[in-house]
């Protein structure tokens, strides 16, 4: 098969899928009140995606927090600005870092999660159960998962960013010993209420892209065990990409 | 249901400290000393240069915050920038005869208003309109002032100096 | 919701041209390949119908055209006097509710017990007041056998319970009609027994109309009162347990004997085994 039919067929692919992926998104934003009527469907939903994330989110934060620190104070100290670890550490975690390394955790750890639950739900044919049983599978599995990850994705970027701020402090005033009320008002005097909402948006944007892109790859599934395994594999590709994407596309329009 | 109950107080955990931290982002963090703009009056100033002066940047007389620039404009019929300066109403005794200055913060940062108080008894009050002022500080006029009076150090008297730039407004006082 | 529990229809009762579904003519192909051929195929009221076949005949393909997953490519499948084909989601999904599937793995949820489960279908499309619900799925529970199983874990059932749990979440909203899709498949004698005689006895009891896909032929033999069997996409033959039994056609011969070799060849399609076995040998020279 030459080069050009593989390329062929996969764009086909593709649009295939990047239609399907426009109509399953569509069908969801359109229930999506519905799926607000159900509270303890969607609080363990939040649970799983969220509250579960949260070992893993708090200790990465503290640990980039505290690379930050590091590398921070030992790039500063060239310049002989130390005293603006703060600053740059918090600007950088808020806008940047934060949002992107949660997403990312959070693909890794919720998003396939997801994908797997309901993947494995296609497979032993409990949507399928669902169906005849004329309970909407969309409603009843998939629109709580999502809202679920939709909502917890801020509120672990916004942990994450608190951690690694305190990681930042532990290194540069703890250790390094940088003034502690020099260390925060520096950070007070230059961040701005912006900065805190680019971030808190990122989260969000970036939630609904990996909570979408885990959900749908876990409905479309192939019934088998690999097809889940395969889905589930794309699931964190697909949303580290469109994360990265997103994330481009974000800052350039808030800057 | 004891299942149940131990997912619910974790969700709700989670949640309270996702928005606890919301909250601290907010409040510890960034940058929120001067918001009310209730209790302030305005007094405006006119500078031929306002260089990288921002709207929002502080204005500060002793080192301390006691204001922020609220707008700049561009008065076309006397060819000026027209700052307008909210000063917090607490301090309503600065002498009408101060100057203010753009100054900027450390050697490559961002540009601030200081204000350098006069000997007046008569103090700003709402709507004044402020007589003393010097300009944004750029460097571009600074470099070709230094190498415009080493030209005039180094040629014979007589002579027309010969690094000459032809540079625009200078950075002189009003 | 409140469906009465009346007209035991009773062994051997011909419903008299009352049919609860009636395909027609129906074609289907997946992928070019005709799965179904001008099927004609009825299903009486009141009665146990059974469809039978090789492998791969189609056998699932008709039971999703009857739950209206799949739309026939020509022809009609009318269910309880509606086209399936023509109805929109709200329809399909009343329609839906009136029916009862017993799948072939059971496919129960398996982040809810027991209980959960029978309780679904009741808990999705009802508000009944907690004593009802609970009154109902024990009800339906005692009549599987499992009651005493409430609060066990699907993942700690064998086979058999599983199925049986199924069937009591299929019966729960006392559908009008009960499909199963190979109910027997991978049970022991005893569990295929409970199965066979619950099967039957829902069916007389509630009143209703119940479609089973199988290929257990002996099962098949004592309970139901009219099959078919498919091979290739068409009907090869109809009709009650003796009928069949007695039929002369070969396919129908090799199916309900179990004679490994006949009109379904036992021998994948494959070039000349001397000539394969020849070329093999001078290939290893």
């Amino acid at each position: 098969m030459s080069t050009v039919s593989e390329l062929k067929d996969a764009t086909a692919d593709f649009l295939e899928r990047a239609g399907a992926l426009t109509r399953f998104s569509s069908r969801l934003l359109w229930i999506t009140p519905a799926g607000f009527l159900r509270p303890r469907l969607l609080a363990q939903q939040v649970y799983n995606a969220g509250a579960l994330s949260l070992a893993i989110i708090m200790i990465s934060g503290l640990f980039v927090g505290m690379v930050m620190g590091l590398q921070g104070h030992d790039l500063l100290a060239r310049i002989g600005s130390e005293e603006s670890l703060g600053t740059g550490a918090a600007l950088t975690l808020l806008k940047e870092l934060g949002p992107v390394v949660t997403a990312l955790l959070f693909a890794g750890r919720a998003g396939t999660a997801l994908a797997s639950e309901i993947g494995l739900m296609r497979a032993t044919d409990q949507l399928t159960a669902m169906e005849i049983m004329a309970v909407d599978p969309m409603k009843r599995v998939v629109l709580p998962r999502f809202l679920g990850g939709v909502i917890s994705m801020p509120l672990l970027t916004g942990i994450f960013v608190m951690v690694s701020i305190f990681g930042v402090q532990l290194i540069g005033v703890q250790y390094f010993g940088i003034d502690r009320g020099q260390f925060w008002s520096e950070m007070r005097s230059y961040v701005e209420l912006s900065d805190v909402s680019e971030g808190l948006i990122k989260g969000l944007v970036f939630g609904v892209a990996c909570s979408l892109i885990a959900v749908f790859e876990g409905y479309n599934a192939e019934p088998t065990a690999e097809g889940v395994g395969r889905a589930t594999t794309r699931t964190v590709v697909v949303s580290a990409v469109a994360t990265l994407v997103l994330d481009y596309i974000v800052t350039a329009l808030l800057l | 249901m004891r299942k149940n109950r131990a997912i619910d107080v974790s969700t709700g955990l989670f949640v309270l400290l996702g928005i606890a931290a919301i909250v601290f982002l907010v409040t510890q963090i960034s940058n929120r000393e001067f918001t009310s703009h209730g209790n302030a009056y305005k007094v405006v100033a006119r500078y031929e240069n306002v260089g990288g002066l921002k709207v929002g940047a502080p204005v500060k007389v002793a080192g301390v915050t006691i204001g922020r620039v609220e707008d700049i404009g561009y008065d076309m019929t006397v060819f000026k920038a027209v700052v307008t300066i909210d000063i917090d109403t607490r301090y309503d005794q600065i002498p009408n005869d101060s100057y203010f200055n753009i100054f900027t913060a450390g050697l490559l940062g961002g540009q601030y208003i200081g204000i350098e108080t006069g000997g007046s008894e008569d103090y700003l009050k709402d709507g004044d309109q402020i007589e003393f002022v010097q300009n944004a500080i750029v460097l571009e006029n600074l470099i070709s002032k230094y190498l415009f009076g080493q030209a005039i150090k180094e040629t014979p008297p007589g002579q027309a100096p010969a690094a000459a730039t032809g540079s625009p407004a200078d950075a002189g006082n009003k | 919701m409140g469906r009465q529990l009346g007209h035991p229809a009773g062994r051997g009762a011909v419903a008299g041209g009352d049919n609860v579904a009636v395909l027609c003519g129906v074609n289907y192909a997946v992928d070019h390949k005709p799965v179904l051929r001008g099927l004609d195929v009825e299903f009486r009221r009141g009665e146990v119908t059974a469809i039978m076949g090789p492998s791969g005949t189609g056998k699932t393909t008709l039971l999703r055209l009857i739950t209206g997953q799949i739309r026939a490519d020509a022809g009609t499948v009318v269910v309880d006097g509606q086209e399936v084909a023509g109805l929109r989601q709200a329809a399909l999904y009343a329609l839906r509710r009136r029916m009862g599937m017993l799948f072939q793995n059971g496919a129960l949820l398996t982040d809810i017990d027991v209980f959960e489960n029978v309780a679904f279908p009741l808990r999705e499309h009802a508000r009944l007041p907690e004593r009802l619900v609970r009154s109902l799925v024990l009800t339906k529970l005692h009549a599987v056998g499992l009651r005493g199983a409430a609060k066990l874990m699907p993942q700690q059932l064998s086979g058999g319970m599983s199925r049986r749990v199924a069937l009591a979440r299929a019966i729960v909203m006392d559908p009008d009609i009960l499909i199963y899709d190979e109910p027997f498949a991978g049970l022991d004698p005893i569990s295929m027994g409970v199965v066979m005689r619950l099967i039957r006895s829902l069916n007389d009891a509630l009143g209703i109309s119940s479609i089973v896909v199988s290929h257990d032929v002996r099962e098949i033999a004592q309970i139901a009162d009219q099959s078919y069997i498919l091979s290739e996409g068409q009907v090869v033959a109809s009709g009650s347990p003796k009928e069949l039994h007695d039929h002369p056609s070969p396919i129908v011969r090799q199916f309900m004997e179990g004679l490994g070799d006949g009109p379904v060849p036992f021998h994948y399609p494959a070039p000349d085994y001397y000539g394969q076995l020849l070329a093999a040998g001078k290939a290893a020279r």
